[in-house]
């Protein structure tokens, strides 16, 4: 069922792990006008962080001139629709990124866990990618009432 | 708002105590790695204790830093634990099961 959008944001920033934080506190702030918890909100900074560190070091290999965007809409129901979006390299096997523990980094320092802490922390988590196309993905968070 | 990661140092009796302030995120774990690979060079500790009373925020880059700081002190023989992490850093440590892997101890209140 479509939600009714009752308020709206764009975000876009270039791939500079410096904009990480400034993007998991834009979005929060946004988030702030629903009243959230304390918990809910550093469960949207932290998914957010995740998806957007995912843009910048997978997507765009912190190639600064890819571009990170990110659209925040405010529905009934207190209900947060997130979408972060890059147009960078693409994700070849989705279930297989998605699987915890998996990383395709060949650097060892990262734990295959961004995707699992994504899905704990909101309610719906759905990636759309397409090889040199770049990925999306859409995190939902209903707040308690 | 934004919150800058620091860290604090005391070695003694081969144990290499780090207190970490701030938030770990991908952009502010990569020099503190740095950082603390150098003092593990040079110290040679045998336990490595991260203090994360005062983290503030963590996410999945903080717990790669954590469980890579753990291969490289095993790889030398030697130990890491976490001591009083922070709600946050603590949730994600969990959902992960690294608190399986790696000891935490909690050796002040919770303030939560
Ligand atoms: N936006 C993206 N573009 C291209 N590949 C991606 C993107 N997001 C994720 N991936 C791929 O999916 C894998 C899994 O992502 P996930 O966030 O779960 O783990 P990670 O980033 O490797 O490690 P961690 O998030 O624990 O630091 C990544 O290693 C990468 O190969
Ligand atoms: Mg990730």
């Amino acid at each position: 069922m479509k939600k009714k959008v009752l308020n709206e944001t764009d975000l876009s920033f270039p791939a500079k792990s410096v904009n990480e934080s400034f993007a998991r506190y834009a979005v929060s702030s946004f988030c702030a006008q629903l009243d959230p918890t304390i918990e809910e909100l550093s469960d949207i900074r932290t998914a957010v962080s995740e998806a957007v560190t995912n843009a910048i070091i997978h997507g765009y290999k912190e190639d600064c001139n890819g571009i990170v965007y990110i659209n925040v809409k405010v529905c009934e129901d207190r209900t947060l629709i997130i979408k972060v979006r890059d147009k960078g390299c693409g994700i070849a096997d989705i279930q297989l990124a998605m699987t915890p523990l998996y990383s395709g980094d060949p650097s060892g320092e990262r734990g295959g866990m961004g995707f699992s802490i994504m899905e704990t922390f909101t309610d719906d988590l759905s990636v759309c990618s397409s090889i040199g196309k770049g990925t999306t993905v859409t995190m939902i968070k209903r707040l308690s009432d | 708002m934004m919150n800058v990661l620091t860290a604090k140092y005391d070695f003694s009796d081969k144990l290499l105590k780090v207190v970490l302030s701030g938030e770990i995120d991908h952009h502010s774990a990569r020099a503190l790695r740095e950082e603390i690979d150098t003092k593990i060079n040079s110290l040679m500790p045998e336990m490595l204790v991260l203090d994360l009373k005062n983290i503030s925020f963590m996410d999945s880059s903080g717990l790669g830093l954590i469980l890579g700081r753990y291969t490289k002190m095993k790889e030398h023989g030697g130990a890491l634990k976490v001591i009083n992490p922070a709600a946050g850093a603590a949730r994600v440590l969990k959902l992960a099961a690294a608190d399986k892997v790696i000891p935490i101890e909690w050796t002040e209140e919770k303030n939560q």
